[in-house]
């Protein structure tokens, strides 16, 4: 199990370092370095650039120096915690993501959640009822929630909110707590505005998930060992969840490799759409005003959640599912 | 007699070829029916979408800005039935207090709608020049089937142009991704071994990268100067950059129990060269479920797109695709006034739905010995 789990993580490292480079690539792909873009948008407002200054910048990015120097100083700078400087919002990227990145993972996590606490239910359901009226509708439901592109889906609920309750469902707090201090009511606020988007970046998942999970049990139904379990005279609820369900759940859990990069992709375009303060939107203001630096570091620092997640995920099915535990 | 019909249809099942088993298995699926049928009836009008718009894509009618969607007719203010469809002039108000226009039915002036009519002349295909529309009015009289937008541009023309873009961009991307797909995964699943892992990594760690985040970095690194044209290719290979890796698991998979079997042995020992066997024995007999998974993964394409020019990171104007035509419904308040605008997000929905339920039946159509 150790070994596994050791395996998993240096397999991560790996990915992360790969990441890196693609980051970087990310940072350099549009003409010019980023600190001539820098003087551009300075000389734009009208102000003069000191020689002294553009030279410390020079000296502190290495931009003097060629490509792969360059690539290590921002390798090494982020190990320490410095991300570089964001001239969009003119302060260092870790200041632009700290705040938002506590936000993402909050909507990433409670999105997970809501799919998993939806899609496998419905799934037991649905395929413990095949063919009743209720499969039909869960199936027509998810078959449209998964045609459904998540920025229209937001647009759909926004206009909804705002036609019959005149209430706008944007944004995570409520005006008056937005700039005020952690409390138990900010937090209840929080709660209050964080369903809309979990809703709406949890569909996608779910409709996919219900269907797997549909699949699956139809298949485990209808074998031996559940005839078997029957047979014994067991509970028609006991024989369902002990046995059958237990099975048919792992491909859903062993997935969330997959399930979890949807769900930060989803993440970020509903949040844009409904200008919730968390990574997502960060980045299309970076990617609008080619404040590539701040870009390509957020990309890289989704894509290390995603992948932390992953581990994470990793780690506890460990803990669920016998058969890797006991694997070499 | 019913068992002597019986045997006679299982007769007719023994005989028949593996092609004949999928179509009939196919045709069982009346969703993928439909699906094939809204599909094939969205491509055709996108291919002749100049023709069958009654307007240009960038002509204004200044005089209908936001303009809601006629309504066509066939039954007219007494309740007299015309066998020629026709629409009402609206009449024009201004509200000076909450500064909004309305547009109301004027009964007393009736438009016929013409078909084959003479319009505004266009290049078809960008190849020639031609001024036959499918359908119209005759001016002064407008028809806008969808309503215009802020600039008074008729709708229904610019989503037919935009049906065109968005539907090939998912045609254009699932080739690139198809060939990349076979490729790496003909590589990984033929030879095994060192490479089957180092492949397998990569694309491993390319669907761990979330998918938008990865997309929106790289096509607003392309160069704002590029034309219409080029942007429409990066933005197609930006996509195709993901969509190989599903298709590469599929034949990596298939290929993998394939070469166990009994035929590719007798090839082998034929003297065949690696190459045609991968080509001339390995991919015909997955061909099947190659084309299901083609057809499962064109929507995330276009959705994709849609996603992309949305932002205001893909597809940019003059050019128009469903992402594009979304862009004006991101206001939410303009919507509410305006709900036409939310008209392409309807056409993406429905054409995803049809992608899916087309490629399920392809599936179950896929194995047709399996019950």
């Amino acid at each position: 199990m150790l070994n596994y789990i050791f395996r998993r993580t240096i397999y991560i490292l790996i990915s992360l370092l790969v990441m890196t480079v693609l980051a970087f690539v990310i940072i350099q792909l549009p003409p010019g370095d980023y600190l001539s873009v820098y003087i551009m948008q300075l000389q734009a407002r009208g102000e003069i650039v000191e020689k002294a200054v553009l030279e410390a910048l020079k000296q502190e990015y290495g931009l003097d120096k060629p490509m792969y120097v360059q690539y290590f100083k921002w390798v090494w700078n982020m190990l320490h915690g410095d991300f570089g400087r964001s001239w969009g919002f003119s302060m260092p990227v870790s200041k632009v993501i700290a705040g938002r990145l506590s936000m993402t993972v909050v909507l990433s996590v409670f999105s997970l959640l809501f799919t998993y606490a939806l899609a496998i239910p419905i799934g037991i359901y649905s395929a413990t009822h095949q063919y009743s009226m209720a499969d039909y509708v869960f199936t027509a439901v998810g078959f449209v929630g998964l045609a459904t592109p998540n920025f229209l889906l937001a647009l759909i609920l926004m206009i909804f909110f705002f036609k019959f309750f005149g209430l706008s469902v944007s944004g995570l707090f409520s005006a008056q707590y937005a700039m005020a201090p952690w409390s138990f009511a900010k937090v209840l606020d929080l709660i209050n505005h964080l369903w809309v988007p979990v809703i709406v970046i949890g569909t996608a998942g779910t409709c996919s998930l219900i269907r797997v999970m549909r699949g699956c049990l139809l298949d485990e139904l209808h074998k031996q060992y559940v005839i078997t379990a029957r047979a014994k005279g067991l509970v028609e609820r006991t024989v369902l969840f002990k046995y059958p369900v237990r099975v048919s759940i792992n491909p859903i859990i062993s997935t969330v490799g997959w399930t979890l990069p949807n769900i930060v992709s989803g993440a970020t375009i509903t949040s844009i759409v409904l200008s919730l303060p968390t990574v997502g939107a960060a980045l299309l203001r970076a990617l609008v005003t080619q404040d590539m630096f701040l870009a390509g570091s957020l990309v890289m620092i989704l894509s290390f959640l995603t992948m932390l997640g992953t581990l994470i995920s990793d780690i506890l099915l460990v803990l669920v599912d016998p058969r890797i535990r006991y694997e070499k | 007699m019913s068992s002597s019909r019986s045997s006679s249809e299982e007769e007719r099942v023994y005989i028949a070829s593996q092609w004949q088993l999928m179509r009939r298995k196919f045709f069982k699926h009346k969703l993928a029916i439909l699906g094939m049928i809204v599909l094939a009836f969205l491509y055709g009008v996108s291919i002749f979408c100049e023709f069958f718009s009654p307007y240009g894509t960038l002509e204004r009618h200044q005089e209908y800005l936001y303009c809601k969607p006629h309504k066509v007719r066939f039954f007219d203010e007494q309740g007299k039935f015309h066998m020629r469809p026709f629409v009402y002039a609206y009449r024009k108000e201004f509200d000076q207090e909450t500064w909004i226009t309305t547009y109301t039915e004027d009964t007393s002036r009736k438009y016929d709608i013409r078909f084959f009519v003479r319009g505004g002349t266009y290049k078809f295909w960008s190849l020639f020049e031609a001024d036959i529309r499918f359908f119209g009015v005759e001016e002064p009289g407008k028809i806008f089937l969808f309503g215009t937008d802020k600039l008074g541009r008729d709708l229904f023309s610019r989503n037919l142009h935009a049906t065109r873009i968005s539907l090939s961009i998912g045609l254009v991307g699932i080739m690139v991704s198809f060939v990349l797909g076979c490729i790496f995964g003909g590589i990984s699943g033929y030879y095994g071994g060192k490479i089957d892992t180092i492949i397998q990594r990569i694309i491993e760690f390319i669907l761990s990268i979330p998918t938008i985040p990865l997309w929106m970095a790289l096509s607003a690194a392309l160069p704002v100067e590029w034309p219409p044209v080029k942007v429409y290719f990066g933005i197609t290979i930006i996509l195709s950059l993901r969509g190989w890796c599903g298709l590469a698991r599929v034949v990596r998979g298939k290929l993998l129990e394939l070469r166990e079997e009994d035929f590719v042995m007798a090839a082998k020992i034929t003297g065949l060269r690696e190459r045609s066997i991968i080509a001339r024995h390995l991919l015909p007999s997955f061909a099947s479920y190659l084309i299901v998974n083609i057809t499962l993964a064109v929507p995330h394409m276009i959705l994709g797109e849609t996603s992309l020019s949305f932002l205001g990171l893909g597809l940019r104007s003059p050019v128009v695709s469903w992402g594009t035509l979304m862009q004006d419904a991101q206001n939410v308040r303009s919507v509410v006034m305006h709900p036409w605008l939310l008209i392409p997000g309807l056409l993406v929905i429905v054409t995803t739905l049809a992608y899916n339920f087309l490629g399920d039946g392809l599936r179950d159509a896929a194995d047709p010995y399996k019950q």
